[in-house]
């Protein structure tokens, strides 16, 4: 079958994109609704905070310390926010960071970063997450593959080849520019909190104020009608790949600048904590609506779960059950908000 | 038409670039050979023997340390005229190195060096080689079962936990610090290894009268290290010592403290990478000490095999055989002395 055939109409073209506008608006203030409750989540953890730990919680180091840990996490649900609204889910975030932390850090990419500059090592890892991003966009677009499955098997083959080029070796990052990131600050905030805003922002742009955001919420909430309006979906989807493994280079950039390495067992469990980070900002798991900001939120309220643990120094295990439970509450939150509005 | 054309070669051959780009930064050939045993001084043992055939078999490296295991075990058994060396696939999957084995003993090979992924799983198949004859040096990870190896040799680690302790105690004692605040980055909490390494530290402060002020668990990979350091340092505004588990995860740990810009207090890393003890000679970090847990008990097993299969003892002790039990001491390197352990470092 081919697509030339069925022309839509111009102004079915036009009905179609406008549900998937009313559709995108409705999600909005759903979701603002849900993120209000986000804030509120965060505003009694931040009380919390301040009680158990005399106001340390407050202190502008720890906020700076909960924005700088959630930056790579963050950047990475950018991407993952994309892909869920999308239709899609990518489990293979945390390898792509693995793989392009350790392919931007070999010997050979850090010569040619001393003799040619410090991007040499920004486009390789950019390079290698926005190619493998392709790479599972295709399988899924054109190959027809489910994306779960698409994706688990890059999850793993990205380890496995990060493993390889690496020896499962700690690579050590000798070039002092990509270190700066993390170490040197702008008003008392380190250059990665930057980047985190930057991309959020850009993210939010696109998804929000742009064609290819609009065409993201149709082509997650009904793919046949967004392919009736026109809309390449096969294309989209593709893209919507590339945006994630991209936004997995990024964060790998930002990684090898906080550790100082490149390493085969970074970002794990990346692809956990992002894709409960989008369910618990409000994003449907179905596709078709959902925020960045709260995506953002989520993991906020994540990584300000993990500090409040470490500041009263309770163990590990207690704090896993704990974003455990929020998670079922999002999602329980997330159901009565269904059976609410529809 | 030419127009689409030209372009489409100018995508293809900016394409090809970035593909050439990046198959070339795959390339991690170190410069220099790094790592490796050391030619300690040996009494008749170096004397050439009978010629034997040892085994080999390990878990497969998820990190620096394991990964020196299997080089030096190689690089002591190139050193002995009178030994083959045979090593299998490195696994982790206790059924793949329990068939290695086994093809190991139908071989009929003069001794088995075994580092066991899990010492409980392999013990049956490690007492059928001994049943079969074949004397089995048991490395670190140990059997369920003496019965399963002719001599077991690692590594202490409430020992580590204890020099860990013994130093940092001292040094705070030294400085005349009444109430210190010290900070502990446990590796992988679940692991007995890490319980074993924090009761070393805790018993051996409390014999100075300390306590641990503030205990988080890391994974022990770099990026684990960084982030629950990072918290740390927000917890305690100010330290005065800080042992961290592993020098892999330490990497981590250390950056997070170049990070926050804290330097008030001093550090002890463990395992002891070539990479921690560079840093405790140049002296310019907190990092002030290492304790050792060696990856070069490998070459030493490898050589206590060689002497069990030739029928020798150990020719500075009196008795004829080789023992049967070695716990090795885990050694504090710091700046007086990471000169002769350098060698002994293992690169993470």
């Amino acid at each position: 079958m081919s697509d030339d055939v069925t022309v839509p109409p111009v102004d079915e073209h036009a009905r179609v994109e406008r549900t998937a506008g009313v559709a995108a608006t409705w999600g909005g203030r759903l979701a603002a609704v849900r993120g209000l409750g986000l804030v509120g989540v965060l505003v009694i953890l931040g009380v919390v905070g301040v009680v158990t730990t005399h106001g340390r919680f407050l202190s502008g180091g720890n906020l700076v310390n909960i924005l700088t840990s959630s930056s790579i996490v963050g950047v990475v649900t950018v991407g993952m926010t994309f892909v869920i609204i999308g239709g899609g889910i990518d489990l293979s975030v945390g390898a792509l960071v693995a793989l392009a932390s350790v392919w931007a850090t070999t010997l050979a990419t850090q010569d040619l970063a001393i003799r040619y500059g410090a991007w040499v090592m920004v486009f390789c890892a950019v390079a290698v997450g926005a190619g493998s991003g392709l790479f599972n966009g295709i399988l899924v677009a054109y190959g027809r593959l489910v994306p779960f499955i698409v994706t688990l098997g890059m999850m793993v083959a990205a380890r496995g080849l990060a493993q390889s080029i690496s020896d499962r070796k700690t690579q050590l990052v000798t070039v002092p520019s990509v270190n700066a990131l993390a170490s040197d600050e702008l008003f008392g905030i380190p250059l990665l909190v930057y980047v985190f805003a930057a991309v959020v922002a850009v993210g939010w742009i696109v998804l929000n104020r742009t064609t290819f955001g609009r065409r993201t919420f149709a082509v997650g909430g009904n793919a046949e009608a967004a392919r009736l309006a026109g809309i390449d979906v096969r294309l989209h989807t593709a893209l919507l790949y590339v945006v994630s493994g991209l936004c997995c280079g990024i964060a790998a950039i930002m990684i090898m600048a906080l550790t100082t390495t490149g390493s085969s067992t970074h970002g794990d469990l990346y692809e956990l904590d992002a894709i409960a980070a989008v369910i618990i900002g409000g994003t449907l798991l179905t596709g078709g609506r959902g925020t960045l900001v709260g995506s953002i939120l989520g993991v906020l309220v994540f990584t300000t779960i993990t500090n409040l643990f470490v500041l009263n120094n309770l163990p590990t295990e207690v704090q896993n059950i704990a974003k455990g439970l929020i998670i079922f509450a999002a999602v329980l939150l997330q159901r009565r908000g269904r059976t609410a509005t529809g | 038409m030419t127009d689409l054309n030209r372009r489409r070669l100018l995508a293809g051959g900016a394409i090809l670039g970035t593909g050439g780009l990046l198959a070339a930064c795959t390339g991690n050939t170190p410069k220099e050979n790094s790592g490796g045993t050391v030619d300690a001084a040996r009494g008749d043992n170096a004397k050439p023997g009978k010629h034997v055939t040892i085994g080999f078999s390990a878990p497969q490296a998820d990190h620096g340390w394991v990964a020196a295991i299997s080089k030096n075990a190689a690089a002591e058994a190139k050193q002995y005229s009178d030994v083959s060396f045979q090593p299998v696939e490195a696994t982790n999957d206790v059924t793949k190195q329990i068939s290695s084995i086994q093809t190991l003993i139908d071989k009929k090979v003069d001794a088995l060096v075994v580092l066991p992924f899990d010492g409980k799983a392999l013990t049956s198949v490690a007492r059928k080689a001994m049943d079969a004859g074949i004397p089995v040096v048991n490395l670190d990870r140990v059997f369920d079962t003496p019965q399963a190896y002719r001599t077991w040799i690692g590594g202490d680690n409430y020992g580590m936990g204890q020099s860990a302790g013994e130093y940092v105690g001292k040094r705070l004692k030294d400085a005349g610090v009444a109430k210190p605040l010290i900070a502990e980055v446990a590796g992988i909490d679940n692991l007995q290894l890490t319980q074993d390494r924090s009761r070393g530290f805790k018993e051996a402060l409390a014999k100075y009268g300390y306590t641990v002020s503030i205990r988080q668990a890391a994974q022990f990979t770099v990026e684990s290290g960084q982030q629950v350091m990072s918290n740390i340092l927000q917890a305690r505004p100010k330290l005065d010592a800080v042992w961290n588990h592993d020098d892999d995860q330490g990497v981590g740990v250390l950056a997070a403290i170049t990070q926050a810009h804290r330097s008030e207090f001093f550090m002890v890393g463990g395992a002891g990478s070539a990479n921690a003890m560079r840093l405790i000679k140049t002296d310019k970090s907190v990092l002030k000490c290492t304790v050792t847990y060696p990856p070069t008990m490998a070459a030493s097993a490898v050589s206590l095999a060689r002497l069990i299969a030739q029928g020798r003892g150990m020719s500075d002790l009196t008795e004829h055989e080789v023992p049967a039990y070695m716990v090795l001491a885990s050694a504090t390197v710091t700046k007086d002395n990471v000169d002769r352990y350098l060698p002994l470092g293992f690169e993470s």
